[in-house]
């Protein structure tokens, strides 16, 4: 069963009054707890897949179905309650809020919900990820790895289907990106959650079931292991 | 420097606009003020030449001085003067009327007048009667509306029998005996100029509140510019730019600001000064002197304050951020980018320095009045103020550990988060806008306690059931009187148990102008009821009174000229000096220019003279108040009198009162308004600043209502703050300007009293205008694209 969908999916952009088409006919499916990478250089398409799939953006045309939900069907009520039950995000820079605690951050997105019962579930997620011990700490108390751990946490407290990560290990070693990409690699397969990750290094697709290839807004080469 | 600016042209629209309202409210109460008070000279000195010396004395010079001055030896030329008030009867509109030593082939029954007051003839009301006048010819020199007659015919139909108001004389200084003064000519003038300069100086400090909280603003705008362009600065120190070049972009910053404000405070201010003016005029001619509004002017000088108050407080305020800014180290500054400039904020240090502000701030309230001024009086409010700004952060601290959350929900807990983390910004804007809260609630404490305190004296001051005045616009320093028979008229009604004669006098004491005032013991004693200092009662003080030189003076008098109970004051009487004991001093809130009040008939035997200035008429018990005031209307009938009952009088006055303090009102809407003003700016700011975290909530499920929230939350917690700061301070400045400033300014003793309803809603009102300057900022927020946001770092 897929849980993201693009059907023909066309993204465009106007930057300095010039239309800059940033998708160009993508057409793809993610299944559930399938791990999909998807890599290229810069200016590729990637984090335009990843803002399409993560209900931020709506595509030019062509259909976007998260969870069988068309995201051009909703206002933006809907697609924020489609982000808050169903979409996890993982960021490059980590975009942990410095003023809350790594338990804090965790509990952020069940806050916005208006969820009961947080502190447990937070406690719970960091847990997850190994961060038991340090649930106090603020970000700047906290190294690299840990502080992707706690993103991770904070983008799975809520139980989403679909995983989004863009560029996950980018700002971390290679020992403790590989670290944050075997949990990655793990969550997936123990929730039965579709994880969809940018990534340059090609490092990183070895720790995938699928590889798609993005080069100048479409898809050139969708690789399965 | 300039670029940065252009960036965001509404953040620094507001900033120069702040700057602007704070030199504008500044320059309209200068122009205002030189308007309103300045041209009471023109009223009364109309007409006057080149003279060097005064003659006056209480009562009027006695005519034989003009022989006696004449007699002397001396290469002198002498100018009598009669100078009153009269009203145009077509008009109301009162002027200076003056007698002179006309040439007999003017001095007919008729007038001259300035150009456009009439025609043909003239209908004055002069005292209680109305008399038609030929009209002469016109004074095409008078630039004030003024009425010119003989002085013999201006003595006959104002009753100055054998007395003259004012002699001008060029030449030597004369022997004079001792009963009259003789100064240098213009020291009229100077004494209401002096008079009025504690009026002026109080409103003077005012005007500069506005401009104080421009200048936390400021300091928040050079701060915020500091801390974002951190790795920049890092960079041009890196290429090679000296500390100071550095600081000197900052201090260029600054001047930016300060100079366009001052040009917009010149624009605004003039425009303001057309308002100020008006509410100005009427209180000085109310409380202290006649005088007309002159045309508002802006000086050179005026230009000139204008261009130094806006840059300098824009320098000031800027030094320290832009000091920070030239020690920037450029490697960690370029490594680490933006700070924030609360890492320098040491709450707790700044704790130890408000305690010690706070200290002197209360040391320099105990001490005395420097010249008439309350110098350390405002110096305490400044320490007062300094104290505050520095204990802030440590409120605002200990404030945001409250779990908002529960009762706002997540957004309260980050948005309180958010300003604390901010600890530096957050404290600058609450010190601007509790500073300007602080202002209007101790104003508004101090106009509140002392509206009470008045409201109180009159319950128990007024207490006749009428009272008469002879007709025409009224003054401080205008004592019109009437004939004595209407008194007589009056007394002898069946309706009528008593009626209080008052005589007043205008007269000059320790080079000040005040009021001698007579009254009639005999009724004072059953009626009347003062709260004097030392607690005697009416039958006492009747009793030291009656028959003696002796006098009971009030507060302000006091006050003003360090006269206590045992005091001797001598006052210059017709022909003599007469040295009067002071018994006792009573509390008085009627004007600041102070009385002398003495037994009528002691006065009766110096300035022989029984027109009374105004009477209390009290009525029989039982006797309706309408069916006595149509007994008093018939025997007045025909003569140009006002009749008041005892509520109209008290209502009038606390109308008076209410205008009087209306551009004490005005000046803190000022101040508020550039504070919320500098709120909706800092927020703008926190927005743009604080962009990638508004971005990240959009990710992690915040929908676009709960980040406006977040901003309006924030809005909210910055207006609790400020009011929670500034109702401290408030209360605290209410004291000081009740027990301090104004009491060395104007000599009166006000009861505290707090006008809770009045301040709530003041404090609401600002709470709800902190909210709404939120509202640009949120929408800012909510419009940003997250995704571009987040791609940008």
């Amino acid at each position: 069963m897929s849980l993201l969908e693009f059907h023909e999916v066309t993204k465009n952009y106007l930057s300095d009054g010039q239309p800059v088409r940033a998708l160009n006919g993508i057409s793809l499916s993610v299944e559930l707890g399938e791990f999909v990478a998807l890599v290229g250089r810069s200016g590729c398409g990637k984090s335009t897949l990843l803002n399409l799939a993560g209900a931020m953006d709506l595509p030019t045309s062509g259909e976007v179905l998260v969870d069988g939900i068309a995201t051009a069907s909703l206002d933006d009520a809907g697609l924020t309650r489609l982000r808050r039950e169903k979409i996890g995000f993982v960021f490059q820079s980590f975009q942990l809020l410095h003023t809350l605690t790594a338990l804090e951050n965790v509990e952020l997105p069940l806050q916005l919900a208006r969820r009961s019962g947080t502190r447990e579930q937070a406690l719970k997620a960091l847990n997850d990820v190994g961060l038991d011990g340090m649930p106090h700490r603020f970000p700047h108390q906290l190294s690299g790895g840990q502080m992707q751990r706690v993103a991770i946490a904070r983008a799975l407290v809520h139980s989403p289907r679909i995983l989004l990560a863009d560029e996950p290990t980018g700002n971390l070693d290679t020992a403790t990106g590989n670290a944050v990409l075997e949990l990655l690699r793990a969550i997936a397969g123990e929730r039965k959650m579709s994880i969809l990750m940018a990534t340059h290094s090609a490092e990183s697709m070895s720790f995938t079931d699928v590889a798609v290839r993005l080069r100048d807004g479409h898809i050139e080469e969708v690789v399965r292991r | 420097m300039v670029r940065p600016l252009q960036r965001e042209p509404l953040r620094t629209l507001l900033t120069i606009l702040a700057i602007s309202l704070g030199v504008a409210v500044v320059l309209a109460i200068e122009m205002a003020g030189d308007a309103a008070a300045g041209s009471f000279r023109s009223s009364m000195d109309t007409l006057t030449s080149d003279a060097d010396w005064e003659v006056t004395a209480a009562g009027g010079v006695p005519d034989e001085i003009a022989g006696t001055i004449a007699a002397q030896p001396l290469p002198i030329e002498i100018r009598p003067r009669i100078e009153d008030y009269a009203t145009l009867t077509e008009t109301g509109q009162t002027v200076p009327l003056i007698g002179l030593d006309l040439p007999p082939a003017s001095s007919r029954e008729g007038v001259f007048v300035s150009k456009g007051l009439a025609q043909n003839r003239l209908r004055l009301s002069i005292n209680d009667s109305t008399a038609d006048f030929e009209i002469l010819g016109v004074l095409n020199d008078a630039t004030e509306p003024v009425v010119v007659m003989d002085i013999a015919l201006a003595q006959r139909i104002l009753g100055r029998n054998g007395r003259i108001d004012r002699i001008l004389i060029k030449g030597p200084k004369p022997t004079l005996p001792d009963g009259v003064t003789i100064a240098p000519f213009g020291n009229r003038t100077a004494e209401n100029k002096q008079m009025l300069e504690a009026f002026r100086w109080n409103l003077r400090v005012l005007s500069y509140i506005a401009l104080v909280v421009g200048a936390f603003l400021i300091y928040n705008t050079i701060s915020v510019s500091v801390v974002r362009r951190r790795a920049e600065i890092g960079i041009v120190r890196a290429l090679g730019a000296a500390r100071w070049m550095v600081m000197a972009g900052f201090i260029g910053e600054a001047l930016f600001f300060g100079i366009l404000g001052s040009l917009g405070g010149i624009i605004i201010g003039r425009l303001l000064a057309v308002g100020a003016v008006e509410l100005l005029a009427a209180t000085v001619q109310k409380l202290y002197v006649s005088s007309t509004p002159a045309p508002i002017i802006l000086s050179a000088s005026q230009v000139v304050l204008a261009f130094v108050i806006g840059p300098g407080v824009a320098l000031a305020a800027a030094f320290t951020p832009a000091s920070e800014a030239s020690r920037v180290a450029p490697v960690e500054a370029m490594a680490r980018g933006r700070g924030d400039y609360n890492v320098r904020t040491r709450k707790w240090r700044g704790m130890w320095f408000a305690l010690a502000f706070a200290s002197a701030a209360a040391a320099a309230a105990r001490m005395p009045a420097v010249a008439g001024k309350p110098l350390f009086g405002y110096f305490s409010a400044i320490l007062f103020i300094t104290a505050s700004a520095l204990a802030v952060p440590a409120l605002v601290d200990m404030l945001m550990r409250f779990s908002f959350e529960r009762v706002f929900g997540i957004e309260a807990k980050l948005a309180a988060r958010g300003l604390a983390a901010s600890l530096g910004r957050t404290s600058v804007l609450v010190g601007a806008l509790s500073t300007a809260i602080a202002m209007m609630t101790s104003v508004g404490i101090m106009v509140g306690s002392f509206r009470e305190t008045v409201i109180v004296w009159m319950d128990e001051r007024m207490r006749a059931d009428l009272y008469l005045r002879p007709a025409g616009g009224a003054a401080g320093d205008r004592h019109p009187v009437m004939d004595p028979s209407i008194a007589a008229a009056i007394e002898r009604l069946p309706a009528v148990e008593a009626v209080d004669r008052f005589r007043a006098y205008e007269i000059s004491f320790n080079g000040l102008p005040a009021t001698l005032g007579s009254g009639d013991l005999s009724v004072y004693r059953r009626f009347g009821k003062s709260r004097s200092l030392s607690g005697r009662s009416n039958e006492e003080i009747a009793g030291l009174l009656r028959g003696r030189d002796a006098a009971v003076v009030s507060e302000p008098f006091a006050n003003k000229h360090g006269v206590k109970a045992g005091s001797r004051i001598a006052l210059p009487l017709g022909s003599k000096k007469v040295t009067f004991e002071v018994v006792d001093v009573y509390s008085d809130y009627a004007n600041e220019r102070g009385y002398i009040i003495v037994d009528r008939d002691t006065l009766l035997r110096y300035l022989p003279s029984d027109a009374p200035s105004n009477l209390a008429i009290y009525l029989k018990p039982g006797v309706d108040l309408e069916a006595g005031r149509r007994e008093v209307a018939r025997v007045t009938a025909g003569k140009r009198v006002v009749m008041a009952a005892n509520r109209t009088l008290r209502e009038e006055a606390v109308r008076i009162f209410d205008r009087t303090f209306a551009i004490t009102y005005a000046l803190e809407a000022v101040a508020i308004v550039v504070a919320v003003m500098g709120i909706a700016g800092a927020l703008l700011a926190l927005v743009i600043d604080r962009r990638r975290e508004f971005a990240l909530l959009r990710f992690l499920g915040a929908s676009i209502p709960q980040v406006r929230k977040l901003i309006l939350v924030e809005a909210g917690l910055i207006g609790l703050l400020s009011n929670i700061a500034g109702l401290a301070l408030g209360a605290v400045l209410s004291l000081l300007l009740i027990l301090v400033i104004n009491k060395q300014s104007f000599g009166w003793t006000i009861q505290f009293h707090s006008p809770a309803a009045i301040l709530i809603g003041a404090l609401s009102g600002v709470y709800v205008a902190t909210i709404l300057a939120g509202l640009y900022p949120a929408r800012a927020a909510v419009r940003m694209n997250p995704i571009e946001v987040i791609h940008e770092e």
